[in-house]
């Protein structure tokens, strides 16, 4: 039910809507709960309405921390 | 995709859980409840409860609105659709709902009612647009992630003036829940279900951030973080608990910070008090009634609000007799001790709500947990 996904602004619309880019579909959303989205961010989509933004920058912090925190180390991916 | 396959890691998860098995301290046990479904679909899915050792052990919480949602809030919903001639929009997830007399949205579809599934609020708008001679009722059900677009909706209609728009509001609230679950008997006094802190719902936590659930922390001393839905996010968090536990300390930590603040969404939650207000009690599937759990529509909107427009009186229904959703929901039973689990109860004709959608506990096993139930039996040849 609260199932959500992170998306790619591509076009702001009028009316607080928003064309995304979902890992290569695209979809127009509403942005009218986020009014900081700008066209490169990304956004958390549910429902048809973006939610949330994500901060690309606490994502990577989040990432480093896992690296860390696990005891064997990650097998590089192929 | 961008912040999905990354979460995703299987060899870095393992190395998380070997960190949290190296950390455990020696003969303590670890409960932790996940509150939403979506956490325990991830747990499911991606088998962190294997990969965990065997000390630590997740309670399902009762976050899955749709698992909460009584039988009589169905009922309000068929009768609507059957009997006052409405349009009945409404998510998918509630279409397989049991309700009384062997009913369910689906088969009161099959009777002949107006039912439509929507995707999102904005669509159910459109249905009433589309058709101004017909009532079009919008089931809204959902935690704090639903309501949001549900009160844009209703603020779009009184904009438009619509004159057959209304929304049957079953908005239920987070924080109210967890407490109610602290207070519970089963958790303050018989101790049956252990609690040692809380993994933190991801996308409400979007919505509402971290704030609301400092009190838990200070007032009942449990830990709690708020994790993504991702399964390093989970494994991550079930590590920062342990460490919490083991130092004795019980803050609100946030693993899922690309995306939850302090503060949360305030356009989000704007709009939210713009058009709904608390309501005094809301029935919960397993629950019962809690007190200040769920939102009704503000006497500014009345026009919009389903249960003034036409009447509709609550009649709460008990659930079926063997049914122990009640008992999963607050996390004293598991799935596999129901009696129906598996066999009278599957996906396919649920008779409690936990097994209706993928986030709830019953289906989260059934689909991905109920072989490894059964012993491996290797036979000679």
């Amino acid at each position: 039910m609260c199932l959500a996904l992170p998306a790619r602004v591509v076009a702001l619309l009028p009316d607080d809507q928003a064309q995304i880019d979902l890992g290569g579909v695209r979809k127009t959303v509403s942005v009218a709960l986020t009014p900081d989205a700008r066209v490169g961010d990304y956004v958390i989509v549910h429902v048809g309405h973006a939610i949330g933004l994500i901060d690309a920058a606490e994502a990577e912090r989040t990432l480093a921390l896992f690296a860390e925190m696990a005891l064997t180390p990650s097998e590089p991916s192929a | 995709m961008k912040y999905v396959d990354e979460f995703r890691d299987g060899a870095l998860a393992r190395g998380i859980a070997d960190r949290i098995a190296a950390e455990l301290q020696p003969g303590r046990r670890y409960s932790f409840m996940e509150f939403c479904g979506g956490h325990t679909h991830a747990i499911a899915r991606y088998g962190i409860a294997e990969l965990l050792p065997p000390e630590v052990r997740m309670i399902h919480g009762p976050g899955c609105p749709v698992c909460v949602l009584p039988i009589g809030r169905i009922d309000q919903a068929i009768h609507l659709a059957l009997e006052r001639g409405a349009i009945l929009a409404t998510y998918g997830d509630t279409m397989r709902v049991p309700a009384s007399n062997s009913l369910s949205l689906m088969k009161a579809k099959a009777r002949g009612a107006d039912i439509r599934m929507v995707y999102s609020a904005t669509d159910a708008l459109a249905l009433a647009r589309a058709n101004p001679q017909r009532e079009v009722v919008f089931l809204a059900i959902g935690f704090e992630t639903t309501t949001p677009p549900t009160a844009l909706v209703i603020r779009q209609a009184a904009k438009e003036d619509l004159a057959n728009f209304s929304v049957l509001s079953c908005h239920v609230l987070t924080p109210s829940a967890i407490t109610h679950i602290l207070e519970s008997a089963e958790v303050r006094q018989y101790g049956t279900v252990p609690i040692d802190g809380f993994i933190g719902p991801a996308h409400v936590s979007i919505v509402i951030g971290s704030a609301p659930y400092q009190h838990f922390a200070e007032e009942y001393r449990k830990p709690v973080v708020i994790a993504g839905f991702e399964p390093l996010d989970v494994v991550q968090a079930i590590g920062m608990l342990v460490r919490q536990v083991n130092a004795g300390r019980a803050e609100v930590e946030n693993e899922f910070i690309r995306a939850v603040t302090p503060e949360g969404n305030v356009a989000a939650q704007a709009v939210v008090s713009e058009v709904f207000e608390l309501r005094e009690r809301f029935e919960w599937r397993g629950l019962g009634e809690v007190p200040y759990s769920a939102l009704k529509i503000r006497p500014a909107y009345a026009r919009f609000d389903a249960e003034r427009r036409f009447a509709l009186d609550y009649r709460p229904v008990p659930d079926h007799k063997q049914c122990e959703c009640g008992a999963i929901l607050r996390g004293v039973k598991r799935p596999t001790d129901c009696k129906l689990f598996g066999t009278v109860c599957t996906p396919d004709n649920p008779m409690g709500s936990c097994m209706v959608s993928s986030e709830g506990a019953c289906a989260a096993h059934y689909s991905y947990g109920r072989f490894r139930d059964i012993p491996v039996v290797s036979v000679p040849a």
